[in-house]
């Protein structure tokens, strides 16, 4: 039986998608320094592959619904997209299962890793339920198409709370909310609406509203400008990964799924990459960061940090990291050298 | 009096719309450097804005438009916590039919930026799409807004693209869209696309989901030539263009509808935050000026207005605090009216050209 500090007293059992292609060499890389860490988290790895079931169509094995069901919490790797038809992708499933309204990503400048872009530390948070990914779309009469984007209070309101409590745990200052009420006037104006209502039960946060296009124009002049967005899931999809690209892309940007009753599930962004898989050439860090996430959701706040700091510092080094970031480390050694420093904070 | 007239004595009416925030004093700079340039100008004023608008004034805008054929504008601000307010700009728009706005985001030399020798053309629908005005809130707390995209407007924005591509000596164009999502309606966006593109095979033809397309503009921009895309994304990547090359201060926007066409800011917002403190960039509505010059084929007129623009930033190093230089719009002003003058010496009250 492991021993842990003292102060963390209880075991956290997680489900672990390791996911397919570079997925089980980066999920076992972060087992490794969550391990080296001492975080007190158990593993329950689970394979989401779908299988048929007797009435032929496929589906994630229930044996990871289940999982997820008991646990509440999962770390993800990236999925190859199915190919078949007819069965429900993984990604919706969960999200339905777990009610998984809130896409979080943290986008920080990473010291050491240069883009033209330096103090980056931006939050975004995206409605995950509804909005333009309604799937309602018609053929009125040939050639006309109508997609409908759907917006209720309870989800915008929901999100909108999320986004002053995480603002409020996370120590952050300011929470803006990204809008086009200006052409959608009903839809974005509720959207808009429910987020004023949260921000005055907030008075600590600073809460300051935007266009959207606005925010995109700022956003590449002066990044710095921004802490917490909150938005509406089309605009959060676009805004998060223009927030990814200032970083230096989906390689290194977590993201986190957060869902009702302290359900959640993070991942990577990035996808399978199958040129490098299996070769020991990937770069854990957009996972790890995921982990970090996950316990600072689990409120590991001591653990995450010093995973966190490990791994930037070894990224600032510079002598031991993966070829994406410019280096020629294997994913073994940068995995290593972080277990190194963390044991050492 | 102050309008020049054409080499055959011929002047152009054109509607001038003020609008709100910075649009008043951009448009005295217009003024101004037309002056100056001798353009054979004639202006028609209405004084249309968020405070002015009514639904008489707004016909009486859209018949001079139709009247004169061009039109240069200032925004006119929205009320977006007045539900029944609807955008003017927007209005004018669809009752113009001005089916294609266009923005060109062009690195000017010695503005300081982290990406260098951009030009990238973006091309948007301009009449539909997320812009529609179609919402409607079925039970409380629950609306359903309506994105409409139709094959007739979708086919005839990805024509001008290619046209214009091909005119203006461009190798690629892309395609920017949501269509893993919005299957039907982007779907048929991209098919559109993809069907006029057969038709130019000279012209390479790409496609990319707009997510990514944002982060391949902050990584890469250098990759893009050409770009065309529904109304909502047009607004998106327009912006980060602009962002890109130095903000809103200096890029133009254009909107063309079949013997129509509207001049304006290429990000479109008032500038509320900097107006009446003379320390706004003039550039952005002098090119869009520039392109109106143009437009009415008064291409050397076009061309010493622009130029004088380029050459005061660039060679004599004369910026407005926008961009990272310290002189007010008046000093801005002068130094191109002042290029101005030297490009076009005085010949009793004729125009040079
Ligand atoms: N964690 C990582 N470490 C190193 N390189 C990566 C990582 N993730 C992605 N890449 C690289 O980025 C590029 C795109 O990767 P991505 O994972 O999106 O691949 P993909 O072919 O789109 O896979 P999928 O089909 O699963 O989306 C590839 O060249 C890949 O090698
Ligand atoms: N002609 C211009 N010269 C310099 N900066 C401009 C010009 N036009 C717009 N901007 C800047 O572009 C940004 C976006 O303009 P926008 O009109 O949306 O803002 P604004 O009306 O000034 O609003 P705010 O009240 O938020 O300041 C602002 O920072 C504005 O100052
Ligand atoms: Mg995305
Ligand atoms: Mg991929």
């Amino acid at each position: 039986i492991k021993r842990f500090y003292s102060s963390v007293p209880e075991v956290r059992k997680v489900t672990l998608i390791p996911g397919d292609g570079i997925g089980t060499e980066i999920s076992a890389s972060v087992q490794k320094i969550f391990d080296a860490a001492g975080a007190p988290i158990e593993w329950e790895a689970v394979d989401v592959t779908p299988v048929k079931g007797v009435d032929g169509k496929f589906r994630i094995p229930q044996k990871a619904i289940d999982s997820v069901n008991a646990t509440k919490i999962g770390l993800k790797g990236p999925l190859a997209t199915p190919v078949g038809k007819g069965h429900q992708s993984l990604n919706l499933a969960l999200r339905k299962q777990f009610n998984l309204f809130a896409n979080v990503r943290p986008c920080k400048s990473i010291e050491g890793f240069k883009t033209p872009y330096d103090d980056v530390d931006i939050i975004t948070i995206r409605e995950n339920t509804e909005g333009e990914y309604s799937g309602i779309e018609h053929t009125i009469v040939p050639g006309v198409v109508q997609s409908i984007k759907l917006i209720t209070e309870p989800a915008s309101r929901r999100v909108a709370e999320f986004a002053f409590q995480y603002a409020t745990l996370n120590k952050r200052e300011k929470v803006t909310v990204v809008h086009k009420a200006n052409i959608m006037r009903l839809s974005d104006g509720l959207f808009l609406k429910c987020a004023r209502e949260v921000a005055e039960q907030y008075p600590n946060i600073k809460f300051e509203e935007m266009y959207l296009d606005t925010v995109c124009l700022k956003m590449v002049q002066n990044p710095g400008q921004f802490d917490v967005l909150v938005m509406p899931n089309l605009y959060g999809d676009i805004l998060s990964d223009l927030c990814a690209g200032l970083i230096g892309g989906l390689g290194l940007t977590p993201s986190g799924n957060i869902g009702e009753g302290g359900s959640a599930i993070f991942e990577a962004v990035h996808g399978t990459a199958p040129d490098i898989a299996g070769q020991d050439k990937a770069n854990p860090t957009a996972l790890l960061l995921s982990g970090v996430m996950m316990l600072r959701h689990l409120n590991m706040y001591d653990h995450a940090r010093r995973i966190e700091q490990a791994c930037f510092d070894t990224i600032r080094d510079g002598k031991n990291i993966t070829g994406d970031l410019g280096g020629k480390a294997k994913c073994s050694e940068f995995t290593d050298e972080i277990c190194r420093r963390v044991r050492d904070l | 009096s102050d309008v020049f007239t054409t080499k055959y004595g011929g002047k152009n009416r054109v509607l001038l719309i003020p609008g709100d925030g910075v649009g008043p004093e951009m448009m005295f700079h217009v003024k101004e450097t037309l002056r100056a340039a001798r353009a054979p100008i004639e202006f028609e004023e209405i004084n249309l804005n968020s405070k002015t608008a009514t639904d008489s004034l707004i016909d009486q805008a859209v018949l001079a438009v139709k009247r004169n054929g061009v039109c240069i504008k200032g925004n006119i601000e929205t009320d977006h916590n007045n539900p029944t307010s609807q955008s003017v700009n927007v209005s004018l728009r669809q009752r113009l039919d001005l089916y294609a706005n266009v923005v060109r985001c062009k690195s000017i030399p010695n503005v300081k930026t982290r990406h260098d020798n951009l030009d990238i053309l973006i091309i948007r629908e301009n009449t539909e799409g997320e812009y529609s005005n179609l919402e409607h809130e079925s039970v409380s707390g629950v609306v359903e807004s309506l994105k409409i995209i139709t094959r007739e407007k979708s086919l005839r924005i990805a024509e001008f693209a290619f046209e214009k591509a091909q005119k203006d000596g461009r190798k690629k164009v892309t395609a920017v869209h949501k269509a893993n999502i919005m299957k039907l309606g982007d779907g048929q966006f991209l098919a559109s696309c993809r069907e006029v593109a057969q038709r130019y095979p000279d012209i390479k033809f790409e496609t990319m989901i707009v997510d990514n397309t944002c982060m391949q503009l902050v990584s890469k921009p250098q990759q893009f030539d050409v770009m065309v895309m529904p109304n909502l994304y047009g607004n998106i990547v327009a912006n980060v263009c602009a962002g890109l090359i130095g903000g809103a201060g200096l890029v133009a926007g254009s909107n063309y509808g079949k013997n129509v066409a509207l001049f304006e800011s290429g990000t479109r917002n008032s500038g509320r935050g900097v107006a009446g403190q003379n320390s706004a960039n003039p550039s952005g509505m002098l090119f869009s000026a520039a392109n109106m010059l143009r437009y009415l084929g008064l291409d050397q007129h076009s061309s010493v207005v622009r130029n004088a623009i380029i050459n005061t930033i660039s060679q004599r190093n004369v910026k407005t605090v926008d961009i990272g230089g310290t002189a007010s719009t008046s000093e801005f002003m002068k130094h191109v009216l002042d290029e101005i003058h030297q490009h076009t010496p005085e010949i009793d009250g004729l125009s040079k050209f």
